[in-house]
């Protein structure tokens, strides 16, 4: 009878535990949620949501007039964050289905972990090789006097997201039954063509979730972008000129800004712009999912 | 149960390292300027070898990260390459911080340039011009045909206040400035691209043997457009103030320093500091700067 009594009590601790688990990741969300909101609200006391979200110029310490235009900057942070996914979605989805189609088991031994390895590169080093090996490449390629522009930061993000794409579009292409392979064999296509037509479509979920993670990982970077794209104010007129991403400007201005004044709020507002970006795209990809998946069925 | 009790005594064993283990010595900490991180890291760097049980930590950061540092105590010594302004003294009082002044060293701000850019000799209203975005292109200045190429500091850096005071007669950079994250980011990104200028403090330009570093190329500046410019590397020329843009490097403590802090600051502004002051490049404080460090002391 009290071996029974502990068992349950076991249970019922074990499950107390998990639940709590559960609901702190809930809490730590809507808390980091509801600080940012709480901290950015201040900021539009004084600031206008247009001239925040529509305005170009960014400059809270100017002698002239102070301006709070954020346009610029997330113009920059959609430039660099599509450039990056440009580069890396074909090359990750790629690497992924050579990983799970094409490779010998001993190539993929190789090449599976040293992906996982660049996943662990701090993104310091990142930049630092952005600024010694990737920039003086940019300009000779692009005949620009230096390369901190988006082009830079495009290709390092780009380095930054492709493990997150290809490990996750790896595991859902070698997650299709392989009934799906068999199949499409048998009726007699080719194997690039049971890959393009059977596999890709059928792990489409897994591969939609890879991107948007790598995309996450784009959106949020701040080092690797605040090294080497220039930080410059202007609107960016096309890849080749210096931008300025919203994360890289939150690190810059946050170490002098004096707490509680209206630029304090503001940067916690371009908090909340970005939070909220990040939760855009991860609800669209749900959507994409439960509607491909309503298809499926 | 053999491994409940090993893992029993580990605990034990770490909780008790971290209680019974000594109290850390308290550390001087010192934060801000990024023109002075060098230089202050050498002179404490000799300090603590000459002074038995001295401890000081220096960090970067910019003269504004320094600043908000001593206003907000989480630094002994605010180093700053620039005044503190009136809105941020008033925040000091209103914290019960009363900020009090040590002149360690004098800088003579460099404007330089790519090697392979023919420009000589600029006026300061012209660098203004060009940092303000005015000018676009070198051929303006009697150069060759090739785009400005602005290199500058963040809004954190004591030096881009003081080049947007002194030089740009307080208005806007221009947009297309790049921000760099320090003096040595500017240096070397100036290296690399033939159109670019940029503003550092003199301390940056010299490399490992006290030579100007190769492929720099410093702009020589008058007060008035046909002047005798002077480079900011001549130390009769700051002094005089001939070379119109040199500034006193501060170094800021919270009331009458501490007797460690004293102590250090009073080294410093001694002999033995301002000499290797001098060896880093920088210029020695004049007469009444000591004066005015030495009433500060008491």
């Amino acid at each position: 009878m009290k071996k029974r009594k502990w068992a349950n009590l076991k249970e019922s601790a074990i499950r107390a535990f998990f639940l709590t688990c559960g609901i702190l990741a809930v809490l730590v969300l809507v808390g980091i949620f509801a600080t940012l909101l709480a901290t950015a609200v201040p900021a539009f006391k004084e600031i206008r949501l247009s001239e925040f979200l529509l305005k170009k110029n960014w400059d809270p310490t100017s002698p002239e007039k102070a301006e709070y235009g954020l346009l610029s900057m997330i113009v920059s942070t959609l430039m660099v964050t599509g450039g990056a996914l440009l580069l890396a979605v074909p090359i990750g989805i790629g690497v992924a289905a050579y990983l799970s189609d094409v490779a010998h088991w001993r190539v993929r031994e190789i090449v599976k972990p040293v992906v996982e390895i660049l996943a662990g590169i701090p993104s310091v080093v990142v930049g630092f090789l952005g600024i010694v090996l990737f920039g003086p490449a940019i300009a000779k390629i692009f005949h620009t006097g230096n390369g901190l522009n988006a082009v830079n930061g495009s290709v390092l993000l780009a380095i930054m997201a492709l493990p997150t794409i290809i490990s996750i579009s790896e595991d859902s292409l070698n997650a299709v039954p392989s009934a799906y392979n068999e199949a499409s064999l048998a009726l007699g296509a080719s194997r690039w063509q049971t890959l393009f037509r059977v596999k890709v479509p059928a792990a489409l979920s897994g591969i939609i979730a890879a991107c948007m993670l790598g995309m996450g990982r784009a959106i949020g970077e701040t080092m690797t972008v605040l090294m080497v794209t220039g930080n410059a104010r202007a609107f960016p007129h096309g890849f080749l000129s210096s931008v300025r991403t919203m994360t890289a400007n939150i690190a810059i201005e946050l170490g002098e800004v004096p707490y509680y004044t209206t630029h304090y709020y503001a940067l916690f507002a371009i908090g909340l712009v970005l939070f909220v970006m990040t939760f855009i795209v991860n609800l669209a990809a749900d959507v994409i999912l439960h509607k491909y998946q309503e298809r499926e069925q | 149960m053999k491994k409940i009790i090993i893992i029993a005594i580990a605990t034990l064993a770490l909780l008790g390292s971290l209680l019974l283990a000594a109290p850390a010595k308290k550390m001087i900490q010192v934060k801000g300027s990024d023109t002075m991180v060098n230089l202050v890291q050498i002179l404490t760097e000799e300090y603590m070898g000459k002074t038995p049980g001295a401890a000081i930590a220096v960090l970067g950061g910019g003269s504004g990260t320094g600043i908000t540092g001593l206003i907000n105590q989480t630094c002994d010594i605010a180093n700053s390459s620039r005044e503190w302004k009136p809105k941020e003294i008033d925040q000091a009082w209103e914290k019960g911080i009363k900020p009090r002044f040590f002149i360690t060293a004098v800088d003579g701000l460099s404007i330089v340039i790519n090697e392979k850019n023919p420009i000589e000799q600029l006026t300061v209203a012209q660098v203004g011009a060009l940092y303000r975005g005015e000018v676009k292109n070198w051929k303006a200045f009697g150069g060759s045909v090739k785009a400005v190429s602005l290199y500058g500091r963040q809004s954190n850096s004591g030096t881009y206040v003081f080049m947007q005071e002194f030089v740009l007669g307080n208005k806007n950079y221009s947009a297309d400035m790049k921000e760099m994250n320090g003096n040595a980011q500017i240096i070397e990104s100036i290296l690399q691209d033939e159109g670019a200028v940029g503003y550092v403090g003199v301390g940056y330009l010299y490399d490992q043997t006290g030579n100007i570093r190769k492929g720099l190329k410093i702009i020589k500046i008058s007060k008035e457009p046909n002047g005798t410019g002077y480079l900011p590397t001549d130390k009769a020329a700051v002094d005089s103030g001939n070379y119109p843009i040199s500034r006193p490097l501060y170094m800021a403590t919270n009331g009458k320093p501490k007797a460690d802090v004293a102590q250090f600051l009073a080294w410093i502004c001694g002999p033995e500091g301002q000499a290797i002051v001098e060896r880093e490049g920088f210029f020695t404080i004049g007469a009444d700067h000591k004066a005015q460090n030495d009433k500060n002391l008491k």
